[in-house]
């Protein structure tokens, strides 16, 4: 550590190790983790989610995870809550996870085919 | 980087490693990594999150889902519910002791929701043993800041902007003391970390040393320039195990990175600290007693003037300040006076830690904004008197304060507002009492603390402490006498006046405020030699009622001296001779036929 830039650049590395815990977040994804959704595969669809985001280094995005909504056929059911409000997904594999966090979470374009009503 | 998609807090303050945390924790990352899940959740360790009697405690973000006296099973099912499943376990959530509703989240609980914390901004947040995470949260940026673009001038007048004052005790003007120690001539220089702790009751330091050690640091850095110091002290109590394995490893890594040493952020600023570990005398607190120990000298306090400040360690200018006004420099720094200084009251500035203990239903550390009633720190913030009980005082200040009653709950926890009240703020120590305290007794305890503490050195403090103690010891016996009140003041007078430093000085406090708020209590033990609260063994008795005993038998099954005599179907009688006053044959009458007087 040498000069006041290296302090930052290190900030700007370690930033995402403590974000999760602040509450900042602006986008948050929701996953049915119930049995029957974890059946569905819901596991696959939350990894991919998480890596992604990882890789995409979006800091304002959580995932959490919740249990059976009632909805148990069109598991993995996963809600996306961003500033256009909640909206929920049914059957999402992790290929349209990624279209989704593409498309909805990164580009603000709801993908209205799969969005399910309930 | 892996990111993880849950952070896991486990509250590993000292308080809830005695609860048992580190075992929980243990359950907890063993089941996680059982069901898989070590890549996407991240197991944490942290500082004190300030509910200790609730501990251990996990809180699961990003939810902020706070669960309390979590057990390795609790663990466990935790990681297969809540972090496989995603069900939150209303069992283990928070109930608020007023209103019985569970509270979800951490963000919802009163006890967090009504704090504002500064000193407190990271501990219980980041884990200690990680510098990264430290950095994270703006760690190190106000050093940097200031070493790079700021004259040591231009730090002394934002200090004293914000108003911040000495969160140990006196509340001295911190701007005031970092010029005085900054325009001392001199070639060599130091800054002491007060973290003698001594107080019973209060751990706000442990809890900042223990959760947030890099805060300290960075402070004490940026202090080292401001003043002109090239090396600083760490003087901490050899009963603070954890916060001085935390500290030692936070300078290891501080030194690594850079941040302290030779030349930080390539300036020609070099800045080095030590720890030094006292061996837990309370007098070593008053700064020149410390100042004695560091030096390897017994700690005995010393005559002031010279104040350390001219005159410290070694001879030199020194610069003491205590860990929590430490704590609040970096924010000040980052955010600028004027936004501290909105925080709190006139003439006390920004938020006070306080360690709340005693009758009360969350017993732990809070941080509020000055000036916050003690109406509102006992009721609102930390859930009022469990059973029912009516509040009956509380004492500030620990050893040196007073006691505050009934009818000072709405006075402003401040530091004027307090000494007006005739106690004071002292450390932030806060231990309430409900209706079934004895207030002869309680002065009686602490008196006793101080009187052991007296290093011995002066004769009003070491002579006078002990006939005080004496006087109240009979008190409590029954054995008091006519002219025995005025005899404490007398001597309370004395040791005020002539005391050598702040522990005599202020170890008559608390006799002074209870006989003040109480004196019909002290009357009751000396003339009546009744104790109206029945706490003084000596002088409560328990008999039964004739009207009200169905002849069941249970006193005499329960009580463990056979003083309860009597046959079944007739009224029993309780020996007098024989009775030790445990009270175990009242708390079991299921008719409510023994009574205490």
């Amino acid at each position: 550590m040498k000069t006041v830039e290296d302090l930052r650049r290190l900030r700007e590395e370690v930033r995402n190790m403590t974000r999760l815990r602040e509450g900042e977040a602006e986008v948050r994804i929701v996953v049915g983790m119930g049995t029957c959704g974890i059946a569905a595969g819901a596991r696959e669809t939350l990894n991919t989610f998480v890596s992604e985001i990882a890789e995409r280094g979006l800091a304002n995005v959580v995932v959490t995870q919740t249990g059976c909504v009632g909805l148990c056929e069109r598991e993995p059911v996963v809600e996306v809550n961003a500033g256009d409000g909640r909206t929920l997904y049914g059957r999402v594999t992790p290929e349209k996870a990624r279209r989704i966090l593409l498309s909805h979470v990164m580009g603000g374009t709801v993908i209205e085919e799969w969005v399910t009503r309930n | 980087m892996n990111l993880h998609r849950a952070h896991v807090l486990v509250c590993a303050g000292a308080g809830c490693v005695s609860s048992g945390c580190l075992s929980t924790m243990q359950a907890l990352t063993d089941e996680i990594a059982k069901l898989g899940l070590d890549r996407e959740i991240k197991v944490i360790e942290t500082g004190c999150i300030g509910t200790c009697d609730l501990g251990p405690v996990i809180v699961v973000y990003p939810e902020g889902v706070f669960y309390r006296n979590v057990t390795t099973d609790d663990a466990r099912e935790i990681a297969h519910e809540h972090l496989l499943k995603g069900r939150t376990i209303s069992r283990l959530l928070y109930r608020n002791p007023l209103t019985s509703q569970l509270v979800q989240t951490y963000g919802e609980m009163e006890f967090f929701n009504r704090q504002i914390r500064i000193a407190l901004r990271n501990t219980g947040v980041i884990n200690p043993e990680v510098i990264e995470e430290y950095i994270a949260r703006e760690g190190y940026e106000a050093l940097a800041r200031v070493l790079t673009t700021m004259s040591p001038e231009q730090v002394i007048a934002i200090i004293t902007a914000s108003g911040l004052r000495g969160r140990g005790g006196a509340g001295f003007p911190t701007g005031k003391k970092w010029n005085f120690t900054c325009t001392a001539q001199s070639e060599e220089k130091y800054v002491v970390c007060n973290a003698d702790e001594g107080d019973p009751g209060a751990f706000m330091d442990r809890s900042i040393l223990e959760g947030d050690p890099h805060t300290i640091i960075e402070a004490m850095s940026i202090a080292g320039y401001t003043v002109g110091a090239s090396k600083g002290y760490v003087y901490v109590r050899a009963e603070y195990p954890l916060a001085v394995k935390r500290l030692q490893l936070a300078l290891d890594q501080a030194r690594r990175y850079g941040f302290l040493g030779d030349n930080i952020f390539g300036t020609n600023f070099s800045f080095d600290i030590m720890i030094r570990v006292g061996a837990g005398a309370f007098v070593c607190g008053e700064e020149t007693a410390l100042l004695a120990s560091i030096e390897g000298r017994r700690g005995e306090p010393r005559p002031r003037p010279p104040y350390p400040a001219v005159k410290g360690l070694w001879g030199k200018p020194t610069l003491i300040n205590n860990v929590e006004t430490f704590a609040n420099i970096c924010p000040i720094i980052l955010y600028g006076a004027e936004w501290y200084s909105r925080i709190g009251t006139e003439k006390s500035k920004g938020t006070k830690v306080f360690a709340v203990a005693g009758n009360i239903n969350n017993t732990g550390l809070v941080e509020v904004p000055m000036g916050m009633t003690l109406r509102q720190i006992v009721f609102d913030v930390c859930g009022g008197i469990p059973g029912g009980k009516e509040f009956k005082a509380a004492q500030t200040g620990g050893p040196s304060g007073g006691c505050l009653t009934k009818v000072q709950l709405d006075v402003a926890m401040e530091y004027e507002a307090l000494v007006a009240e005739g106690s004071m703020m002292g450390s932030g120590g806060l231990i309430v009492m409900d209706e079934d305290a004895c207030m002869v007794d309680m002065a009686r305890f602490f008196l006793d603390f101080t009187q052991d503490e007296s290093c011995g050195k002066c004769t009003p403090c070491r002579i006078g402490t002990k006939r005080m103690l004496e006087i109240l010891d009979r008190m409590t016996k029954g054995e008091g006498r006519v002219g025995d009140i005025e005899a404490l003041y007398g001597l309370a007078e004395n040791i005020r006046e002539t005391s050598l430093c702040g522990l005599g000085q202020s170890a008559p406090n608390p006799v002074l405020s209870m006989i003040k708020h109480f004196r019909s209590e002290y009357e009751a033990h000396i003339r009546e030699k009744r104790c109206p609260a029945g706490v003084c063994q000596a002088l409560i008795s328990y008999n039964i009622i004739a009207g009200k005993c169905r002849g069941c038998g249970l006193c005499a099954r329960v009580c463990p001296t056979s003083a309860v005599s009597g046959k079944p179907k007739e009224v029993y009688r309780i020996l007098r001779e024989k009775c030790v006053n445990c009270g175990a044959c009242l708390e079991k009458c299921p008719f409510g036929a023994i009574v205490r007087s």
